[in-house]
């Protein structure tokens, strides 16, 4: 099949690739660019292991085409972290808090989460839950996951909770 | 003699962080980055991609193949069907169950999604391409889904291959579609107990055929090294040595030819104990092309192929007395196994250890029989987060119960505890042969209706239902209460073994000369912690800072051999292990610090990181200064090194339990049910990382949700999946699940050098029932004894409907 030049910001770093059209931009992450951070559970968009950042929005990246993101500016959990290594609060609230057992929703979780907490600073309990709601994970039962965000978005707005 | 600042002994301790420290485990650096290595991250050079062309029909005959187009397709370099298998013997595998399964259907195809061929492409795109392209010609045949009509006279016969072998694996098959039939107990005392009791209850109690769903889906990378004539297999597995045993009896490679490599594993809940026809045929094909192949299921394949758990049909029946104490217990079961026996369960054990249906209750006689039958469904039968068929059989019980009650007009809490096996009957032997270790049943239940103000709860039920009857509202509350018993950490191996490989476990310690050290273990996490906790059990055992320990699982080559990570056993078995083994360096070490100290061995004392004289504590050698001493000195009579290895076979089984209790509120107009509170008490005698308990209580309690409130593999009566997506297949998300309340009390196992029993599985268990015994409860005064799950709202407003409730 013919294939297509793409260009996109990944992570900071300009990336040009070229891909079959119909080639989803979940694999282009992982197999192309061996960005594995972003994982595939399901087949039929609802588990949200392959979240990432696309144009300031979270998106199941198993439910795009790679061409689809031609000039887009994306994040994966890879460059959630510091360029220092120093994890971010809600890496650190994660492990803190106890919410990731096996692993394999959280990179799509965190990724999710950095975007909620950036759309709404300050969140609920419930918001919480309603703003992961499309990323699924089978180990935890979600509690410990809410009560990370939670804290981490405590300890990322001290002002807001103050002016409370 | 070391003359610093001498801290004191709890201090110590708390630096270790060993059992009872809630410590953060090691494993989340990595994952939270996003640098976990699962299965689907492994690349290796020129590693080709495997796919199955899968059967659209759940029973019918193969009439030809046609391979052409699809070998057309760019990048496609190989397809294999059964007809290459043949002579390699391979298009059969042999299950856990001492069945056989085709790895590639054999002539006819048994259920719908089963293997027929596998494509080897370039790329998975191009493989996905070629798929489409096999041609396969069937001759419908017709269809048994109903296990209930599987052994009449005139059902079709399933299993050709094995139509004339009527003595099975475990005793005879009285029909061509039966399996086996298992029993336990006493079945003419337990008539007799009927025949004579005050009162009878009897309910068919359902658990519908469900997946275990891990969130990362069973897959596999093989590469044959033609060179060195090693096998290596990188795979989504439970049990990695007992693949190695399988696969090299299976490919007859030597045993030391073959490694298998457990890495990062994306969830497992019992879907990743099996062998898969995935595993095999990418093994063949690395072996044919001389290239790794990678094969990955997707979802929809994962829930229609690999494994299923329970498909159990249960009758249920309890004697009583008028004042509701249980005389005798008695169960049937038909067993629905799909298309070929894989069940995982240890050999002597075909039901698994159903005959712990008497649960927590001092049953005196008892009987259960189970009918393992064919139909054309998907093989399986693992256990899904719990021990082989404990929780079909803590279902049973715990609605059983529920039904007596309600019949005696009892409360189903006061009923439990005027039945539980009571504190001091422990050690207890039940009825069916079991013998429980330890418990403390009252007290567990009485700390839960406590916590929760059951009586409270009772009051503004009893306020509910009249405020219904009167109209003035839509909604009934229900009160589900359940105490279930579980046994896990199989086992003994004077009873347990898979395919004749003994269930013990076990572990390696080295200790480095600088006072570090590496563990390696045959178990496998699954998201369970074990870097993190079996860590802990040996910082205790061997006085070095758990940070300062390794843990490494998973790699045949390097781990002992040990059975692997499901039904609770880590904890209890390999757990147990690790602090054997670390007993035996201790014991080392106490001979090295006698001699340093130059005192007689019996005159030292351990002192959580240290040796000291008895009676002089300033006087002592750390295990740190031992570790060096080991290495760099010639005690005489005493080998260099601080290694130990030690495979721990379990003197008994393990018993966990726990007091459950779930409040809902059911919409009788749209049947959706509200979990208002869910309170789990657990008992899972010593623990070593609170942390992770708790977190493990948390997710079995939210599988138990997805199962009692909407997950089942149905079938229609072509024998099609309906639902084998997550378009239809339940899983909760964090909008569904309520907050949970845990709570423990701390029952230690007598037998176990720790104490502890396990938990990853009870919320399972106990969960199931609870949610159940909610629904039922709610509607309970209007006679209702007992509705199927999942209580999904569809089912749930039809039993509203039946009950003449709805507007
Ligand atoms: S892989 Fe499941 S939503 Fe993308
Ligand atoms: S931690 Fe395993 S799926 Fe979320």
């Amino acid at each position: 099949m013919s294939k297509i030049k793409v260009e996109m910001t990944i992570n900071g770093d300009k990336i040009e690739g070229s891909v079959e059209p119909r080639t989803l931009l979940i694999h282009f992450l992982r197999e192309d660019l061996n960005l594995t951070g972003p994982h595939i559970g399901c087949d039929t968009s609802h588990c949200g292991a392959c979240t990432i950042d696309l144009n300031g929005k979270s998106i199941k990246s198993c439910t795009v085409f790679a061409v689809q993101a031609n000039g887009a500016e994306i994040t994966t959990i890879e460059s959630i972290a510091g360029a220092d290594g120093t994890l971010h609060a809600l890496q650190e609230s994660f492990r803190e808090h106890h919410g990731l057992q096996c692993g394999f929703c959280t990179p799509g979780m965190i990724t999710r989460a950095h975007r909620l907490l950036q759309d709404n600073p300050n969140p609920t309990d419930s918001e919480i839950r309603y703003g992961i709601s499309g990323n699924l994970c089978r180990c935890t039962g979600y509690q410990n996951i809410v009560k990370a965000i939670r804290v981490a978005a405590e300890q990322l707005n001290p002002a807001q909770e103050a002016a409370e | 003699m070391n003359d610093q600042a001498n801290p004191s002994s709890a201090e110590r301790a708390a630096k270790l962080q060993g059992m009872g420290s809630s410590r953060k485990r090691v494993e989340d650096a990595r994952f939270t980055q996003g640098k976990g290595n699962y299965v689907d991250d492994i690349k290796l050079p020129g590693m080709l991609f495997g796919d199955f062309a899968r059967s659209s029909h759940a029973h019918a005959r193969i009439v030809s193949i046609n391979k052409e187009a699809a070998l057309a397709v760019p990048g496609v370099i190989a397809i294999l069907t059964a007809e290459d298998l043949k002579p390699l013997n391979l298009h059969y595998m042999p299950t856990l169950a001492g069945d056989v399964q085709a790895v590639l259907a054999d002539e006819k195809v048994l259920f719908q999604n089963q293997e027929v061929a596998f494509v080897v492409a370039e790329d998975r795109y191009a493989a996905a391409d070629a798929v489409e392209l096999v041609e396969i010609e069937y001759e419908a045949l017709p269809v048994v889904v109903d296990p209930f009509t599987a052994m009449d006279a005139d059902a079709p016969v399933l299993r050709e291959d094995i139509a004339d072998k009527m003595e099975g694996a475990h005793g005879t098959r009285n029909h061509h579609n039966h399996i086996f039939y298992w029993q336990a107990g006493d079945k003419e005392g337990t008539d007799k107990a009927m025949a004579e009791a005050e009162v009878v209850v009897e309910e068919l109690i359902s658990y519908p055929r469900v997946h275990p769903s891990p969130l990362e889906t069973c897959g596999c990378v093989a590469s044959m090294d033609k060179v060195n004539g090693k096998l290596t297999i990188w795979g989504t597995f439970q049990a990695p040595h007992a693949v190695r045993t399988v696969a090299s009896l299976i490919t007859t490679i030597p045993e030391h030819n073959i490694r298998i490599i457990s890495p990062d594993i994306g969830g497992g809940f019992g879907n990743k104990v099996g062998v898969y026809p995935g595993y095999i045929c990418a093994a063949v094909a690395s072996i044919v092309t001389g290239v790794p192949v990678k094969w990955v299921e997707d979802k929809i394949e994962n829930l229609t192929s690999t494994a299923f758990a329970r498909d159990y049909h249960m009758t249920g029946k309890i004697a009583a007395t008028n004042e509701g104490k249980i005389t005798g217990l008695a169960c049937h079961v038909l067993a629905d196994h799909g298309a070929f026996d894989a069940c995982a369960d240890p050999t002597q054990f075909p039901a698994g250890f159903f005959s712990i249906c008497t649960g927590s209750y001092d049953i005196p006689v008892a009987h259960c029989g189970v009918d393992g039958v064919y139909t054309n469904k998907a093989p399986g039968g693992v256990a899904y987060r719990c021990s082989f068929r404990v929780t079909e059989a803590a279902y049973m019980l715990e609605r059983m119960i529920d039904v007596l009650a309600l019949k005696l007009g009892m409360d189903p809490a006061e009923l439990r505890l005027k039945n539980f096996i009571t504190k001091d009957q422990f050690p207890y032997t039940s009825a069916l042969g079991w013998e429980y270790d330890s418990g403390d049943y009252h007290t567990a239940m009485e700390q839960a209706m406590k916590t929760v103000d059951y009586e409270k709860l009772r009051k503004e039920q009893a306020a509910n239902r009249a405020a219904f009857t009167a109209g003035e509202t839509r909604s009934l509350m229900g009160i589900g209460v359940a105490f279930f018993t579980e046994i896990v950490g199989a086992g003994p191996v004077k009873n347990c073994d898979i395919l004749g490989l003994g269930m013990f476990d076990s572990c390696e310690i080295r200790i480095h000369p600088t006072g570090s050290a590496i563990a390696r273990l045959g178990t496998i996490s699954q998201g369970q912690g074990h870097a993190t906790t079996f860590a802990q059990i040996l910082a205790t055992e061997i006085g070095l800072p758990a940070e300062d320990i390794t843990v490494e699982e998973g790699d045949t080559d390097t781990a002992p051999y040990g059975l692997g990570t499901y039904g609770s056993r880590s904890t209890p078995v390999a757990g147990a292990a690790t602090a054997m083994a670390g007993r035996k360096i201790r014991a080392k070490a106490q001979m090295i610090a006698a001699y340093l100290l130059e005192v007689h061995d019996d005159d030292v004392e351990w002192d959580v990181d240290r040796f000291q004289v008895k009676g002089n504590p300033e006087k002592f050698k750390t295990m740190k200064e031992l570790a060096f001493a080991a290495y760099n000195q010639a005690i005489p009579g005493l080998e260099p090194g601080l290694e130990a290895v030690s495979y721990y076979d379990p003197p008994n089984m393990t018993y966990p339990y726990g007091a459950y209790i779930c409040v809902v509120d059911v919409d009788v107009d749209t049947g959706v049910v509200d979990t208002r509170r869910f309170y789990a008490l657990d008992d899972c005698g010593t623990r070593i990382n609170p942390m992770i308990i708790e977190g493990q209580v948390h997710g079995g309690l939210t599988e138990a949700l997805a199962i009692a409130m909407g997950q089942e593999i149905a079938y229609d009566e072509m024998g099609n999946v309906k639902g084998g997506s997550l378009m239809d297949y339940y899983i909760p998300t964090a909008v569904e699940t309520p907050e949970w309340e845990t709570d423990f009390t701390v029952t230690p196992s007598p037998h176990h050098p720790i104490g502890a029993k396990g938990v990853g599985e009870s919320p399972n268990v106990g969960g199931v029932p609870a949610f159940s015994n909610a629904v039922n409860n709610a509607f309970a005064h209007f006679g209702l004894t007992h509705t199927q799950m999942p209580h999904d709202h569809w089912r749930v407003w039809k039993t509203a409907e039946k009950l003449g409730l709805t507007g």
